[in-house]
């Protein structure tokens, strides 16, 4: 279902069009930045007193997860602040684009075009996660490690190669940019067709080609279009539209399914439990063990973490398919439902992180205003807002909105692994659709009362 | 494209939703118990973590901060105490709410302090047996909602 085309709208789309809107978010992005790289670095060590932690953690971490993925997909990416230096001096320009380039613009190696580095740096951060949450000076570097990677790649590789393929965070937001009510598409490929020079791949002097080394003809997903809006400003017949949409509406596109996009669902449902469990659970032990970096307790709960996570969840889940086929005596390949079947994950995944999210969110929130305040933490009341106390907010609410998020990704995630089995494994029997996702929302089912004892 | 559910079974699920999430359910008031728990608080982490009581106990936390200044907030309560190192604090209230309620520690005690945090339940905890049976009636309709 396509809807309201908003680049069509006569107030949106010369904001669309202007590089000054999205400049100005993204310089404002980028001070709070910087200013969490200098808190970090040098502010106090108290992370709950710290701008660095703050405002990452809890403020950008709430907008992110519980806002801009579930309704604007991609739109992070869009205005984010990482790759912008980089990319600027890519451009040698801020604004407009000019012909006088640094960098050396290599492509990206073929064998690396996919997000398998994206799903490893996530995992790298998620098993320090203990300590980059909590400790201002290991968030301070881990935010200019990535800027400074970010830059340095911008230098060697053509476009946003970073963000397509080395972002830790990139990575789970194009997966669950599937999810968003809102996609880019082109309105008619027939005119991108015989469009000969192809402007929205390699620019004009209206703007750059695709950042992110996309043909937008082709887009048929949102995973790896950063809303950076450049295909507007160079398509000379205005043929791009930002649709509204239905939720969800590109899980149903079985040529566009990958394995690493695959893995990156239960990596991201894997993460979501261990996070849970770690640092809303009352294992005071669970909390010591994974913020021991280092230490060989901490090389267990590694182990047993990328055990876990890589091993385990996608074997029930692969032993749930097989189940699943003997069930609805399907004759396709197991390999094959399986990569199909686990994008059905990408639902009750999203609501997992947001269930997490709401339980320690809302709980520490109020942080926000002394930080912002006196970011380095070092007495300063520049807002006067330094004394306001902590307080937990909407506590009473927080477990039923968890519940609410959880039970609509369950249902969510049952009926997409419905569709998806109808259409690429049994074919139009109800009856042996049926049999074969019976087992997997078995297994959903678990995972949901998995989070339900974590969380409320 | 049909739905496969039919009215009925619409009218039948729709009718066991209302029922699994709204059913009043009888509160066994077991008296009210005195109960007295000692938690000792440090290295961000209670012990224990986990109380359980009845409803309408009257609970008695004594919280014993063990390495430094430690608090301890009961979230859906909006209860709170803090102890100094070495220090025993009272915190008395009635339990007159029914579920499972985390509390974490409501004064800065370190890097680990926004997730030090341990569980009270108060009789069972309803919310989360609703909320399993209503995960069931989900598969249900997700299984049956299929298109023909």
């Amino acid at each position: 279902m396509n809807g309201l085309d908003l680049a069509g709208l006569p107030v949106v789309k010369p904001m669309l069009r202007s590089r000054w809107p999205q400049l100005l978010v993204t310089v404002l992005a980028l001070g709070g930045f910087v200013l969490a790289i200098v808190a970090g670095l040098s502010g106090t060590p108290v992370g709950n007193r710290n701008f660095s932690i703050v405002v990452v953690w809890i403020a950008w971490w709430a907008l992110l997860i519980l806002v801009a993925v579930p309704l604007l997909g991609r739109g992070w990416c869009s205005v984010c602040p990482i790759p912008a230096p980089g990319e600027w001096l890519q451009r040698g320009a801020v604004l407009g684009p000019r012909r006088a380039r640094l960098g050396l613009g290599r492509r990206w190696p073929r064998r690396l075009r996919n997000i398998w580095l994206q799903n490893a740096a996530f995992l790298l951060v998620v098993l320090f996660a203990a300590v980059v949450l909590t400790q201002p000076l290991v968030t301070g570097l881990l935010l200019l490690s990535l800027v400074l990677l970010a830059g340095s790649m911008s230098l060697v590789f053509e476009r946003r190669a970073f963000c397509r393929y080395m972002c830790p965070v990139g990575g789970f937001i194009g997966l669950y940019s599937q999810l968003a009510p809102l996609e880019l598409r082109v309105k008619d490929t027939a005119i991108c067709a015989a469009h000969r020079v192809k402007t929205c791949y390699t620019g004009n002097a209206d703007g750059y080609g695709c950042p992110w080394q996309v043909f937008p003809a082709g887009l048929r997903k949102n995973t790896n279009c950063g809303l950076c809006m450049e295909c507007v400003r160079t398509c000379p017949y205005d043929n791009i539209a930002i649709n509204l949409r239905s939720f969800g509406a590109d899980l149903h596109r079985p040529g566009e399914r990958r394995l690493d996009e695959a893995y990156k669902a239960f990596i991201m449902l894997g993460s979501a439990l261990v996070y849970a469990a770690v640092m809303l659970g009352p294992w005071g032990w669970l909390k010591s063990v994974a913020y021991a970096v280092g230490g060989w307790h901490w090389f267990v709960y590694a182990v047993a973490f990328l055990v876990g996570v890589l091993v385990l969840l996608p074997t029930a889940f692969y032993l749930a398919v097989r189940l699943g086929h003997a069930l609805a005596r399907s004759e396709s390949e197991p390999q094959r439902s399986f990569l199909h079947l686990a994008y059905a994950l990408v639902p009750l995944g999203l609501s997992a992180w947001i269930a997490f999210s709401l339980g320690f969110v809302f709980a520490n929130l109020s942080y926000v205003w002394p930080a912002v305040s006196d970011p380095m933490g070092w007495g300063w009341n520049l807002v006067g807002t330094a004394g306001i106390p902590w307080t937990p907010y909407v506590s009473r609410v927080v477990p039923l909105l968890q519940v609410t998020v959880l039970l609509a990704g369950l249902t969510w995630s049952v009926r997409v692994a419905r569709e998806i089995a109808a259409q690429v494994v049994v074919g139009r029997s109800t009856t042996r659709a049926a049999g074969l996702v019976l087992p997997l929302a078995g297994f959903m089912f678990v995972i949901t009362i998995l989070f339900l004892w974590l969380l409320v | 494209m049909a739905n496969s559910l039919t009215g009925r079974a619409k009218l039948l699920l729709g009718l066991a939703v209302v029922l699994v999430a709204l059913m009043p359910i009888p509160v066994r008031q077991a008296g009210s118990a005195e109960r007295t728990f000692r938690v000792e608080a440090g290295n961000y982490a209670y012990s224990p973590s986990v109380l359980s009581v009845d409803p309408g106990d009257r609970v008695t936390i004594e919280l014993v901060a063990t390495d430094v200044v430690h608090g301890l907030h009961i979230e859906g309560y909006d209860l709170s105490v803090s102890a100094d190192p070495g220090q025993t604090a009272r915190l008395s209230f009635v339990a007159d709410r029914s579920g499972s309620f985390r509390f974490r520690c409501s004064v800065t005690c370190g890097p680990v302090h926004p997730f030090m945090t341990g569980k009270l339940n108060v009789g069972p905890n309803w919310l989360l047996w609703r909320t399993v049976g209503l995960a069931l009636l989900a598969v249900v309709v997700g299984i049956g909602a299929i298109k023909r």
